[in-house]
């Protein structure tokens, strides 16, 4: 861009051309006060009219925000015409802005009160008109105050262009002009997602947090940075505390991930922090009922038992599971615990239950099971193919950069997705493959792109390997016989191959959708052969993207909590690696693969298994076939639960332990893209609670194992001598935007996408899949097919979410999702109850009847545990990874009258 | 004319005359016409706006040129009698104007072209504008023919640029640099887009063109649209104007038939298709990068420029917005030249205006005058003086526009001169006022005008208009204070400099002018 000359306030300053005055002034360090303007985010709609300045020649004052500077301007920021201007624009502000600034819950953070307060206007000379508009409080989070509303539009903006909502714009005109939702009838009976972006961008205290009203002011916060424990998105945000409480989450744009947005959950899903039912003492279960304990009663016992069943069964009759939800350094820790204290590999987390597959499918193709772009590279893609992902509800935050990538920079989007999932707003195409079927579909799109030569044949020959075999394969798979198979029409087929193969970046994003299924390693090879295919590996805006479920789920992985892998995926069965945490450690170890989750699971029910330590998981509602699980847990003969509330799981349990909240404690956690991140302590924990790193470091203790860490800082300091993707991992350089794996030493920047030049294992490697149907098909006595997933307002099993007000009201209870036609032959209307019953279990729920499901196919969420989806799914395995089939099996459908 | 006639009677079908009956005048002279076997010499045309306005049904008659108003249906027998049988004025209905004649350059006159020639206004009260025959017979779609065949796209650039035409919704600029704006831009395809969203009060002039004469317009945006490289063109038209619409789409229609517009148009490679967008009633929707979000299906407000509509217009395209106004001299610039065009106007604003004036005059209508001509002129010239009591106001450029008092009743009327004493010249509506009018309350009608009108986007126009009519208000209700009249002044004044639009820019207009030439009437209501 041409360098110009300008002059503001008789400062002669070089500018870019077309940068606007604004920007120059900051630049020069001249403040100009700004009211509407949001130039972080890309907002300067020019509309308030505080930023006016004199630019010489100009007929009027000019708004500095939007106006681009040329050469030879001569501007005036401070001169008395435009001050006039500027605090006659703030008196008709102030004429109707209610000035009960005293007891507002914006004072001090307030820029119309910052505004007056620079430009000394104390009141209007042009009198008073209120607006006298009603409160509108019917959203559960946010409370809409209109009439302290000046109309600077940032809540629109956001809505509409970054969120894309579209559930609030103006309304009326002139001076009845408002922010109205909808059709005026308040936020809640709008398309609003809670999500609270406009709460975040308000500059005045027309949208305030509802939760956090008379809870304090901004000076008597202190704010601490962490990362949301929810998603794998892994959005940063600020925990506002005062006195001990987390009273509110904000956000801000200088985020890395998220800059200034979250979704529903993070931004106001914290309350259950302070709820009266938090475990806070560790509790024995005596005589089938537990009894407060103190901490040294519950650790003798655990030992003693551990000690005893270790000696009398062997070590591998005990196996622990690891949590998501907790942090890298308590992951590591406790599978340290399991292998060097316990003496089994016999540990695993619900990663088995998500993403197994994409760890067991993606190492196997490229080398590496992870995340191979970074979230910002999604805006910038060309095309995207998205499936098995309602990213909109899962992943909130980078559905946002799939919409931008749409709507602003012009992507195409290939959305393939049994479910017409909110995105399938935004596709170029929405494939609606039967469920199950995705080998076929995918099998289908190569057999085109070979066909029509779209293949990367460069790519191919200098960096893959197994291509021909894959060839042979596909060949078979024309876009006819992948129609019938699939039901998605041949020409949609060749359409979206086309797309897929032309786009300069091409951009893969699945989730669950692909690998909870029995042919879910299949699924992931599927992926990453249409990815090497095209040559869309190794480059930005690219690569093949598993969306992770929760907020450590990689992290979990990452650092070993798996019955195979030491951290950083380090084989258990490599002696080399063996020898190498052997001697850290201090103890011999087994190089025997110890047992996966539903393996565990079944191996307690079958007796082999006779104690599990599990920390922060709820295998007694996240896993197929609960009563089969719940069964298996029974049997134990010695359960050990760690959790901040008593789960399904904890009341099955001889001992509970008090674990505690992400606000409790630091540490770090890796979210889907691979980024290592800081979370930080921001309360004492609560009552007699402890973070699990301490509980695991004294339970070692206690049985002899001698682990003893003053702070997780030290703990990872251990973790990156011991793990190279972690190896220039230290607190120290995570505090601006955390480092993204791998990143094998101190020096290194990490890495922001994978495979650039050569992929983790050498050379790609093709993998021919061949379509097999999913383990259990509908037939005549179940006749539909049932899957699930997870709903925008709720996460996991519920455990926390069920237990924040605000969303528990919006999402009280389980939804059965049935399409229109389908209830209408089974004669039920929306609202009505049915039952729906697997092979395995039945369940009652409310009917919702909405076009998102196809012909056929029922959805239901799995938070709820008054119809836990998850009594009905079935527990048969992929091969390979060992994860369920959550995503198909058969059920039948009758309405309870 | 055909036929053995002797005579043509045209019958004005405008929207005021429609609702005066004019369509069953219309029948009733053909019956009466035929009942006197006189149906081989005179025939009944009906035509555009023939000029009166609050005259009724009015009719003219070729070739005498004799006009009559407020013709009801009772009175045809007697008139045809009178008029065709006895061969003798009817004095009854007798109006002292006269229909236009010919453009003649042999008798020009700079200052009069009501008689001696009229550009825009050249076919209305003439033609029949539901019969494209007709305009053709006239010269019309030459000029398209001329410029496809005979002319560049630049060619045509530079005649409109040549011929100094300004923009005629108001603001006046230069058409031609305009248009090469949309032209330079790179990214296809391109928009024409006639604005046609008339909605200063008291302004017409763009419906009875349209209603008068819609194939000139449709010509002038073909031609646009060949010089820019736009091949869609579209009217963004007011709801109310159902005849417009109605009379357009017919023309489109027509046009299409005769492959006068749509593909390959005069078998050439140049395709242009016009649509019809029909407003919701927003007066702000007539600023341009409105009536952009407008067409877009969003909310009726300005967008920021630069980018202008030239570079990133309708669905961020380049897009050439014009008035009705300027598209219709465009056909008449390129037949006839540039030079030929600059002998009407003045210097710095060649070419004609049209106004419709209104208020206490005698004649009220639609007139079209040479650019330049003085505001007593067209007082005492055309509109047949003022009506009862003295001349004390006219606010020119309607309700956004300014307030000449007696003191400027010889300022030219164009771009330029109105520009020096800080005026515009505005959307072509003249209201003339006696001294019966009370300044503050007119001005609380115009500023409640705006108060409904803003669109609330930016703090200034949404606010400030509120608070000026309270002011107002206050005062002529006999509660105003000291210092109101200041307060009024600082935030006309800061409107003017710190609105977002135009509408707010322009809204207090009036307002300061009259502050500054009557403040002895505010005072006089202060003190009281």
């Amino acid at each position: 861009m041409k360098e110009v000359k300008i002059t503001i306030d008789g400062q002669e300053v070089m500018a870019q051309e077309g940068k606007t005055i604004l920007e120059i002034a900051i630049e020069a360090g001249i403040k100009i006060p700004t009211l509407c303007a949001m130039p972080e985010l890309g907002f300067t709609p020019g509309s308030c009219r505080v930023c006016v300045v004199e630019v010489e020649g100009a007929p009027t004052l000019v708004a500095s925000c939007v106006y681009p500077v040329r050469e030879g301007l001569i501007i005036h920021t401070k001169s008395e015409r435009v001050l006039q201007a500027r605090r006659i624009v703030l008196e008709l502000l102030i004429a109707s802005h209610p000035l009960d600034c005293m007891t507002c819950e914006k004072n001090g953070d307030c820029v119309l009160e910052d505004l007056a307060y620079e430009l000394g206007v104390k009141e209007s000379r042009f009198g008073r008109i209120e607006r006298k508009l009603p409160l509108d409080e019917s959203n559960p989070f946010i409370v809409r105050d209109l009439n302290k509303c000046v109309l600077c539009r940032r809540c629109v903006e956001i809505c509409n262009e970054i969120q894309q909502t579209y559930a609030i714009n103006f309304g009326y005109r002139s001076s009845k002009t408002k922010v109205i939702a909808d059709g005026d009838n308040g936020l809640r009976y709008s398309e609003c997602v809670s999500c609270g972006q406009c709460v975040a961008v308000c500059p005045v205290g027309a949208l305030i947090d509802k939760a956090a009203q008379g809870k304090g002011r901004t000076w008597e916060f202190t704010k601490v940075k962490t990362t949301c424990n929810y998603c794998g998105c892994g959005c940063n945000f600020d925990f506002n505390v005062k006195e001990g409480k987390v009273i509110k989450v904000t956000s801000n744009p200088e985020s890395v991930v998220n800059g200034i947005n979250l979704c529903v959950k993070g931004r106001f899903g914290y309350d259950y922090i302070h709820r009266d039912d938090r475990l806070t003492t560790p509790l024995i279960k005596k005589n089938g009922k537990f009894e407060k304990a103190s901490w040294e009663e519950a650790y003798q016992l655990i030992s003693d038992k551990f000690t005893q069943i270790k000696k009398e069964s062997g070590s591998d009759s005990l196996a622990v599971l690891s949590s998501a939800k907790c942090t890298n350094e308590e992951n590591y820790l406790l599978m340290k615990f399991s292998r060097a204290v316990l003496g089994t590999n016999n540990v695993d987390h619900c990663a088995r239950l998500c993403h197994s597959a994409t760890v067991a499918g993606l190492a196997q193709a490229f080398g590496s099971g992870a995340m191979t772009n970074s979230i910002k590279e999604i805006a910038d893609a060309s095309a995207i193919y998205l499936t098995g992902s309602n990213t909109t509800e899962n992943h909130p935050i980078i559905a946002l950069e799939i919409k931008k990538a749409v709507t602003k920079n012009g992507a195409k989007l290939i959305v393939a997705d049994p479910r017409e999932i909110e995105l399938a707003k935004y596709a170029t195409l929405w494939l609606r493959q039967r469920p199950g079927t995705d080998v076929a579909l995918f099998n289908g799109l190569m057999n085109v792109i070979i066909n029509e030569g779209l293949e990367d044949k460069e790519f191919i020959a200098q960096r893959t390997e197994g291509y021909e075999e894959l060839k042979k394969t596909v060949l078979k798979y024309t876009p006819e016989v992948v129609e019938k198979i699939t039901g998605v029409p041949a020409d949609d087929i060749r359409k979206a191959a086309r797309i897929y193969a032309t786009a300069p970046t091409t951009s893969l994003i699945y989730s669950m959708g692909i690998t909870q299924h029995t042919t879910g390693t299949d699924n992931v090879l599927s992926t990453a052969n249409i990815a090497m295919l095209t040559g869309n590996v190794g480059k930005e805006s690219a690569g093949v993207n598993p969306l992770r479920g929760q907020s450590n789920v990689q992290g979990a992985c990452d650092l070993g909590a798996l019955p195979n892998f030491y951290s950083g995926y380090q084989k258990v069965t490599d002696s080399q690696v063996k020898d190498k945490f052997s001697k850290a450690w201090g103890v011999d170890l087994s190089d025997k693969v110890g047992l996966t989750v539903v393996e565990i699971l079944n191996a307690a029910y079958e007796g082999k298994i006779k104690s599990i330590f599990v920390m922060a998981e709820n295998p007694a509602m996240s896993d197929p076939d609960l009563n089969h699980a719940r069964e298996a847990l029974k049997k134990t003969e010695f359960l050990v639960v760690s959790d901040v509330f008593m789960t399904e799981t904890a009341e099955l349990a001889d001992v509970v332990l008090p674990g505690v909240t992400i606000a409790e404690k630091d540490g770090t956690i890796t979210n889907t893209e691979r980024r290592v991140q800081r979370i930080r302590k921001a309360i004492e924990p609560i009552g007699d609670s402890k973070p699990e790193w301490k509980i695991i470091c004294e339970l070692s203790q206690k049985m002899g194992y001698n682990m003893n860490y003053n702070n997780p800082g030290e703990i990872m300091e251990e973790i990156s001598q011991l793990t190279p993707i972690y190896g220039g991992i230290h607190y120290n350089r995570l505090d601006d935007g955390g480092l993204q794996w791998p990143c094998p030493d101190a020096h290194h920047p990490g890495t922001k996408y994978l495979h650039k030049d050569k992929f983790s294992r050498g050379k790609g490697k093709f993998f021919a899949v061949e379509f097999k149907e999913a383990a259990e098909l509908p037939d005549e006595e179940y006749p539909f097919i049932f899957t699930t997933g997870r709903v925008l307002y709720h996460f996991h099993t519920g455990t926390i979410t069920r237990r924040s007000k605000g969303l528990n009201e919006i999402y009280p209870e389980a939804l059965v999702e049935i399409n229109p036609q389908d209830a209408e032959e089974l004669g039920v209307k929306e609202g009505e109850f049915v039952e729906v019953a697997s092979r395995r279990g039945k369940i009652k729920a409310k009917v919702q009847v909405t076009e998102k499901s196809g012909k056929g196919v029922v959805f239901m969420s799995f938070h709820f545990h008054e119809a836990a989806a998850n009594l009905l799914t079935n527990s048969a395995l992929d091969p390979v990874s060992k994860i369920p089939e959550y995503k198909v099996c058969a059920v039948k459908i009758q309405k309870i009258s | 004319m055909t036929k053995k006639d002797i005579a043509q009677i045209l019958v004005g079908i405008d929207g005021n005359t429609v609702l005066s009956g004019a369509r069953k005048i219309k029948t009733k002279l053909i019956t009466e016409i035929n009942k006197q076997g006189l149906l081989d010499q005179v025939s009944v045309i009906e035509t555009g706006s023939i000029g009166p306005v609050n005259k009724g049904v009015v009719i003219g008659i070729y070739p005498t040129r004799e006009i009559y108003g407020n013709v009801t249906e009772n009175d045809i027998s007697e008139f045809i009698q009178e008029r065709f049988i006895k061969g003798r004025p009817y004095k009854k209905l007798l109006l002292p104007e006269k229909l236009p004649i010919e453009i003649d350059l042999t008798a020009y006159d700079p200052r009069k072209t009501q008689y001696f020639g009229r550009i825009v206004l050249d076919n209305c009260g003439k033609i029949n504008p539901e019969d494209i025959k007709e305009y053709i017979g006239v010269g019309g779609y030459e000029a398209l023919g001329i410029a496809l065949k005979e002319k560049t796209p630049e060619e045509i650039i530079e005649i409109v640029k040549n011929s100094g035409l300004r923009g005629r919704g108001g603001a006046g600029f230069p058409t031609g640099l305009k248009w090469s704006f949309a032209a330079k831009a790179k990214r296809i395809p391109k928009y024409v887009i006639c604005n046609a969203d008339e909605g200063e009060p008291g302004t017409f002039k763009d419906r009875l063109i349209m209603e008068g004469d819609p194939h000139k317009i449709l010509e002038g945006m073909a031609i646009c649209g060949y010089a820019i490289g736009a091949n869609t063109g579209y009217i963004y038209i007011r709801g109310e104007y159902q005849l417009s619409i109605q009379r357009l789409k017919k023309a489109i229609k027509d046009a299409e038939k005769l492959g006068l517009l749509g593909k390959n148009i005069l078998g050439t490679d140049f395709d242009f298709e016009v649509k019809i967008k029909i407003g919701a009633g927003s007066y702000v929707c007539g600023e341009e990068t409105t009536l952009l979000n407008s067409m877009e299906g969003f909310r009726g407000e300005p967008r920021l420029k630069p980018p202008f509509p030239a570079e990133s217009g309708f669905l961020s395209h380049p897009t050439n917005v014009n008035n009705v106004e300027t598209f219709a001299n465009i056909a008449p610039i390129v037949l006839n030249g540039a030079e030929w065009f600059k002998k009407f106007g003045t210097k710095d604003s060649p070419g004609t205006k049209v106004y419709t004036i209104l208020g206490h005059i005698n004649r009220p209508g639609l007139i079209e005058v040479s650019m330049g001509i003085t505001l007593r002129e067209i007082i005492y010239d055309y509109a047949g003086g003022i009506s009862s009591g003295s001349f004390k106001m006219a606010q020119i450029g309607g309700t956004a526009g300014n307030i000449l008092s007696s003191e400027f009743l010889d300022v030219p009327l164009d771009f330029e001169s109105l520009r020096k004493l800080g005026y515009s010249l505005g959307s072509g509506a003249i209201l003339i006022m006696n001294e019966t009018v009370s300044v503050v309350d007119f001005m609380k009608c115009c500023i409640k005008f705006f108060v409904h009108e803003s669109c609330g986007k930016c703090t200034p126009c949404r606010e400030g208009t509120k608070y000026i009519y309270e002011i107002l208000d206050k005062i002529s209700s006999g509660k105003g204070k000291t210092g109101d009249l200041e307060t009024l002044k600082l935030l006309g004044k800061s409107m003017k400099d710190t609105s977002f639009c135009p509408l707010g820019q322009s809204a207090p207009n009036s307002l300061l002018d009259t502050l500054k030439l009557f403040p002895e009437e505010y005072n006089q209501i202060l003190r009281k």
